[in-house]
């Protein structure tokens, strides 16, 4: 039972950074859509734009990091083991079978976790950056007037706005219920705040010998 | 988690000192509110003049003394539209054409032709009791009404615009000076023949208005008189209302002081490229006394022991007048909204008209893709008035009665000669039918903007039930629009997410302890 290193400091950082930010965003954006009250519309906007911003910047540390690590290519898709991935979350996890994909650190992701984060970081992220930048600044004050982009009103960006937000939001869910599927129920989310994580494929092995008793005495 | 929280609160800092502007000087509001504390004292004491001190028989005599020093003003105030009741405007459609009090029709008291008399009780001269009237002679200029500041000057009712027999013209005329609001109000309050009847932001409460009712004009606040915003060069004075004007000139605008990015927090001043500081400034109108809101002319002429009569509410406000019809009035009203771009068309004289639907008198133009316009608030005037059933167009009735016979309805109470006498005098045949017909008129609410901490709350117009946006169109404003598919989608699609989750977690458990059962 080796306990390895798999989250860097700033890895760590830029999750729970991120991962407040959007929650934060997710409630005062939905204020601000008219689902719910919370902040008062006027705080809502306020803390909406205040935290976009923070946002930004904390996007552009991570692309940063990203890039100088390497580590972009874990988000690399690939079409390897992503059906067994599926298939795992779909039969095997109830038959205890072993995770499909060896978790290393030099790969953290098992396939339909690339295929996911890459979505949400050259689709989701971009279209609401984008369209969010259109929202907050397709209207600026210059020194004595307010200029506009001639963008024909807020409709379509308002919309491809709620679209981002309603994915992130089911996102969410279920990247909150994934966290129980580690190899014990908490040991994913311990290894996210501790950067460890045991990655000894021992008790993986045992539970493939379990495994394959248990198929051979459901064939007999 | 704790580094990453204390960095997420660094960000935060870093950001509200970004956004939030450094405000150590004095701020372009408290400089305003310093401008106009300081009241200008009259250079020269009229009382002192020997010339005024005589006694005047007629009120032409002191126009004649005024215009002895004061020379070249009365030609002036004869160029203004105080004196020719109408000015030369371009409507969309129909050209150019004579647009005003002397040749539109409201849906008050509908029109002056034939009601001179009394209606022109508040023309700036004296003697307009009729179309003949000289608008050439210099000394029928009243100069007394706008310039009297010992607030006793009163024009006579029915007077066609001469001074009440109770007022000391020698008096008056000795403590002239600078309009004050009393000068402005005794007309512009007053209009359509009551306090607050058309306008719903001109009323007497603007007298002497607390801050809560108007922040301008607030006695115990700045104190500002009308003309320190409709400033006037050569008497022509900045300012005029939809009601008789057409085209996008010579308006005061708030801006002019404010600027167009008066707010610190620029969300706000963003909201000014297409709402005018009306909308959140002006959260509510007639905010003392009632405004009338509806006028149902088709209603009049009931008698009782064949008199005419008048009822009034509990308040005391009037509902019913035999010579006018029946009425509804209202208080502390939140104004309707439209988008307006400066321009509007106008129902003139002989226009036909469509009875099946209300016919708008003055429609404000407008929409969100027009680049001039912003949304405003207006107050609705409603009526029922009377029209020729033949001809489809608006009738000018004749009201007041000079003499006897001469078809004024608030004697005989006939509309078929009140309509007879009246259309001859605007020169159109009357076919003899008449009927009522619904009509509109659109008046922007300017004055009576309130304290800062009164204004419109973002909630009230960003919600999706019942917000005072509600009826605007053809834009999306957040918090009040969305797309039905993508609520529904979106929601749908969290809705199964989180079932399916729940039953993924579920399953887990369930099995996994009967796998602990049989192991």
């Amino acid at each position: 039972m080796k306990k390895e290193y798999v989250y860097q400091a700033f890895e760590r950082f830029w999750h729970w950074t991120q991962a407040a930010l959007i929650i934060f965003l997710g409630v005062t954006g939905f204020e601000i859509h008219g689902s719910i009250r919370f902040f008062g519309y006027d705080q809502a906007v306020r803390y909406h734009n205040t935290a976009s911003i923070s946002f930004l910047v904390l996007i552009v540390f991570a692309i940063f990091w990203h890039f100088t690590t390497g580590e972009w290519r874990q988000y690399l898709p690939t079409w390897k083991n992503l059906r067994a991935q599926a298939e795992y979350y779909i039969f095997g996890i109830f038959r205890n079978a072993p995770h499909p994909t060896k978790k290393s650190v030099l790969s953290k992701l098992n396939p339909l976790q690339k295929l996911v984060y890459a979505g949400l970081k050259v689709l989701v992220i971009p279209v609401m950056v984008l369209s969010g930048l259109l929202y907050m600044f397709y209207r600026y004050p210059q020194r004595y007037e307010v200029l506009s982009l001639n963008i024909d009103g807020l409709q379509a960006v308002a919309l491809l706005h709620t679209i981002g937000a309603f994915l992130l939001v089911s996102f969410f869910i279920v990247h909150l219920y994934l966290i129980t599927t580690g190899r014990t129920v908490t040991s994913n989310l311990k290894a996210m705040i501790t950067g460890f994580e045991k990655l000894s494929n021992e008790p993986e092995e045992r539970k493939i010998e379990i495994h394959k008793t248990e198929m051979s005495e459901v064939i007999q | 988690m704790l580094t990453a929280l204390l960095v997420l609160g660094v960000f935060f800092g870093m950001m509200s000192v970004a956004l939030h502007k450094n405000s150590s000087e004095s701020t372009p509001q408290e400089k305003l509110k310093e401008q106009y504390a300081h009241k200008v004292k009259a250079s020269v004491d009229h009382s002192l003049f020997p010339q005024l001190k005589k006694k005047f028989i007629k009120p032409q005599q002191v126009t004649a003394e005024c215009i002895s020093c004061h020379n070249g003003r009365a030609a002036e105030v004869m160029h203004s539209t105080h004196w020719s009741w109408e000015r030369v405007e371009y409507i969309a459609g129909k050209g150019i054409r004579p647009l005003g009090k002397r040749t539109v029709l409201n849906n008050f008291c509908i029109g002056i032709s034939g009601n001179e008399q009394s209606c022109n009780k508040c023309h700036i001269g004296y003697g307009y009791a009729n179309a003949k009237f000289n608008f050439k002679d210099s000394l029928n200029v009243d100069c007394l009404a706008c310039h009297d500041n010992s607030s006793t000057y009163i024009k006579a009712a029915g007077g066609a615009g001469m001074p009440d027999s109770s007022v000391n013209l020698s008096y008056v005329a000795q403590h002239v000076g600078k309009p004050q609001r009393t000068n402005c109000g005794t007309c512009h309050f007053f209009g359509g023949g009551g306090n607050n009847v058309k306008h719903g932001d001109l009323e007497k409460a603007l007298f002497d208005p607390s801050r809560n009712v108007d922040v301008h004009m607030a006695s115990d606040g700045s104190d500002m008189q009308c003309v320190d915003c409709h400033t006037a060069e050569k008497h022509q004075m900045l300012g005029k209302m939809y009601s008789v004007s057409s085209m996008n000139r010579n308006r005061v605008e708030c801006e002019r002081c404010h600027s167009a990015m008066p707010h610190t927090d620029d969300v706000l001043n963003k909201h000014t490229l297409k709402v005018a500081c009306q909308t959140c400034h002006i959260p509510t109108y007639a905010k003392v006394n009632p405004t009338k809101l509806y006028w149902d002319w088709s209603t009049a002429g009931k008698l009782k022991n064949g008199q005419p009569y008048e009822e009034t509410d509990s308040s005391g406000t009037d509902v019913y007048m035999s010579i006018k019809g029946s009425f509804v009035w209202g208080k502390q009203l939140k104004p309707d909204y439209v988008w307006f771009n400066g321009t509007a068309t106008h129902y003139l004289v002989g226009d036909t008209l469509d009875p099946s639907t209300p016919l708008k008198l003055n429609e404000l133009y407008g929409s969100y893709d027009d680049p001039d316009a912003k949304i405003y608030p207006v107050k609705i005037h409603r009526a029922k008035q009377i029209y020729d059933v033949k001809n489809n167009y608006l009738i000018q009735p004749k009201t007041i009665s000079n003499k006897p016979g001469d078809g004024g309805y608030w004697k005989e109470f006939n509309w078929q000669r009140a309509s007879e006498e009246g259309m001859k005098l605007v020169d159109l045949p009357y076919s003899g039918k008449f009927g009522f017909t619904e009509t509109e008129m659109y008046w922007p609410v300017n004055h009576m903007v309130s304290p800062k901490d009164q204004t419109v709350k973002c909630m009230e117009c960003h919600t999706r039930e019942n917000g005072r946006l509600a009826n605007l169109s053809g834009f999306y404003l957040p918090g009040r629009d969305y797309n039905p598919w993508v609520e529904w989608l979106g929601g749908g699609m969290l809705v199964l997410t989180f079932a399916g989750v729940l039953l993924h977690g579920g399953a887990r458990i369930i099995i996994g302890r009967k796998r602990k059962d049989t192991h």
